[in-house]
């Protein structure tokens, strides 16, 4: 199928919504999160409409049909991480809990005081507040891996920080603030002859190329269904099946058990084991959906027009006087950080929120990103495949607007 | 988006933000206390001198922000030197209720006179936190709370 951008945007409905004053949209805060194809929708609309049900314990025919639909998508999600068993796939409510679970599971069981996790500069709150919470639960210590001035990390100084003392090291895909794509590959191989496991926050990053867990040898991967074109409120938590069944549970429920006395409870296998109380049944059906369209389309166009959207960006805003890109990493996604001399964030995402632009503002859950490049808050353009050159355009014309304000 | 028929960013907003009004510490000072956004990331000091007799004599503030919490700021400043500490306190309710759609600047007597500038914020929920960061934060140096957050 060739890439037809214009076939694209119309299975995209949210792209044709009207903004502020009744301007057309132009939504470039696909980083916050992405829109949802109408067979997303319609798959999920489907199941409230008429095949609603609870899983795994109905014998009725609804329930049968929405287990198998549910655990088709753990197949669906099997195959696009090419993980190599479907116990390694456990749902989540999205990338947070996944770290987490992570966290909270493996962390609080195979770590004890001194021990050390490795983080970058880069990370989102999400994956540094979870390993705060681990550093209070067992007196481990916390390090970080320095960036350079374009936003990439510094793997000369990601090397020494990594020890016999390391058990964790948990690293961004793709920057949420910055744009950067890391080379994951070689931080995992690092992370390993460190003798430490290794987690990837996907959250950015699943949207970017594809995902191989078995090339790339990570331990754990986290993603969220919501910035993969699919539902919110589910996510996915991939382990290496000989690490999760090491793994206490998580929380407590039903699904996640295969008896119940007041005296003890055996544990349901992997990944149930991982899934306590019902899940977002719908979510997941959502996401499986999403990740047919994404096959559907082809990650090859998809990567080739990102490309394209990466260099016109730049190029064009690179051009406005006063902006100063922050992130420009050789191996960038369509995520475009900048400050605009003299005007805060703040006041150009509200008046180019006016001529219909959709841009996020603020320190993107990035704080000590922020605080790494010396500003308080940045504006952000961030692009899906479904964004435009055209598009970009629109946003250097309200930035030139903005100028004229201020 | 015209500078002049703009009910946001109002020439009298974009002044204040590029030359703002008592943009200095007061040191020593009888009362300060600092204001976050965490949302934005909009950081500010606010430093009063008040006399025993309950007037403020001296009002100044610092730190890093946004246009509409800058010239919230600085037009804070320069509408409350000399006025008593209950008038400030009557003007925060006053303002507070501008910001949120709560008093119609057309209807009733009220205080406001200048300030009426920010009544049309309530129309961006996102922002009326950024109108209103200086004076939560004036209100937090008189109740002698340090630091205060708008989340």
């Amino acid at each position: 199928m060739a890439f037809n951008i214009e076939k694209i945007r119309r299975d995209f409905p949210n792209l044709m919504a009207r903004a502020r004053d009744e301007k057309p949209l132009v939504y470039l805060d696909n980083a916050a999160t992405t829109f949802k194809p109408c067979q997303v929708i319609s798959c999920t609309h489907a199941h409230y409409c008429h095949k609603t049900a609870n899983i795994h314990r109905g014998v009725h025919y609804l329930s049968e049909e929405a287990t198998a639909e549910y655990e088709s998508t753990r197949e669906k999600v099997r195959r696009f991480l090419n993980a190599s068993s479907l116990c390694e796939i456990v749902f989540t409510k999205g990338a947070t809990e996944s770290i987490n679970l992570v966290a909270a599971s493996y962390g609080r069981s195979a770590l004890k005081s001194g021990d050390e996790v490795l983080i970058s500069q880069m990370e989102h709150h999400s994956n540094i507040v979870p390993w705060q919470l681990l550093r209070e639960a067992t007196g481990c210590v916390i390090k970080v891996a320095p960036i350079n001035d374009r936003g990439e990390l510094l793997l000369d100084e990601y090397r020494k920080l990594l020890s016999p003392r390391t058990k964790i090291v948990s690293i961004v895909h793709v920057s949420n603030s910055l744009g950067t794509v890391n080379p994951v590959k070689e931080l995992a191989r690092l992370a390993h002859e460190a003798g430490a496991v290794f987690l990837l926050d996907a959250a950015q990053g699943v949207s970017h190329e594809p995902i191989d867990v078995q090339d790339w040898d990570v331990d754990f991967l986290a993603f969220s269904g919501h910035k993969l074109f699919g539902p919110t409120g589910v996510g996915v938590l991939y382990g290496k099946e000989r690490i999760l069944e090491t793994m206490p549970p998580y929380q407590g429920g039903g699904d996640m058990i295969l008896s119940v006395t007041f005296d003890r409870t055996v544990f349901n296998r992997l990944p149930l084991k991982f899934e306590a109380g019902t899940p977002n049944v719908a979510g997941v059906i959502g996401l499986g959906s999403a990740i047919d369209y994404i096959r559907a389309v082809g990650w090859e166009d998809m990567i080739t027009h990102k490309k394209d959207l990466v260099d016109h960006g730049h190029k064009v805003l690179n051009a406005v006087p006063g902006l100063r890109m922050i992130g420009t990493a050789r191996n960038k996604a369509p995520i475009f950080s900048f400050v605009l001399e003299g005007v805060h964030a703040h006041d150009i995402g509200t008046l180019i929120d006016r001529e219909g632009i959709a841009i996020r503002t603020g320190h993107h859950c990035t704080q000590p990103v922020m605080e790494r490049f010396g500003v308080p808050a940045t504006a952000r353009a961030s692009l899906a495949f479904y964004n435009t050159k055209e598009e970009i355009d629109l946003l250097v014309k309200a930035l030139l607007k903005v100028r004229e304000v201020f | 988006m015209s500078v002049h028929n703009d009910e946001l960013y109002q020439e009298v907003i974009l002044e204040h933000n590029k030359h703002p009004r008592n943009f200095r510490k007061i040191d020593p000072c009888s009362h300060q206390a600092e204001g976050y956004n965490p949302l934005c990331g909009d950081h500010l000091k606010v430093y009063l001198q008040v006399s025993a007799e309950g007037r403020i004599e001296d009002l100044a503030f610092e730190g890093d922000g946004c246009a509409i919490s800058k010239a919230s700021a600085s037009m804070m400043t320069a509408v409350l030197k000399g006025r008593s500490v209950e008038e400030a306190r009557a003007l925060f309710e006053e303002f507070r209720g501008l910001v949120m759609k709560e008093l119609d600047p057309q209807a009733g007597s009220h205080h406001l006179g200048k300030l009426t500038v920010f009544s049309g914020i309530w129309k961006y929920p996102s922002r009326v936190k950024c109108a209103i960061l200086a004076w939560h934060t004036l209100k937090g140096a008189l109740d002698k709370t340090a630091v205060v957050s708008t989340e």
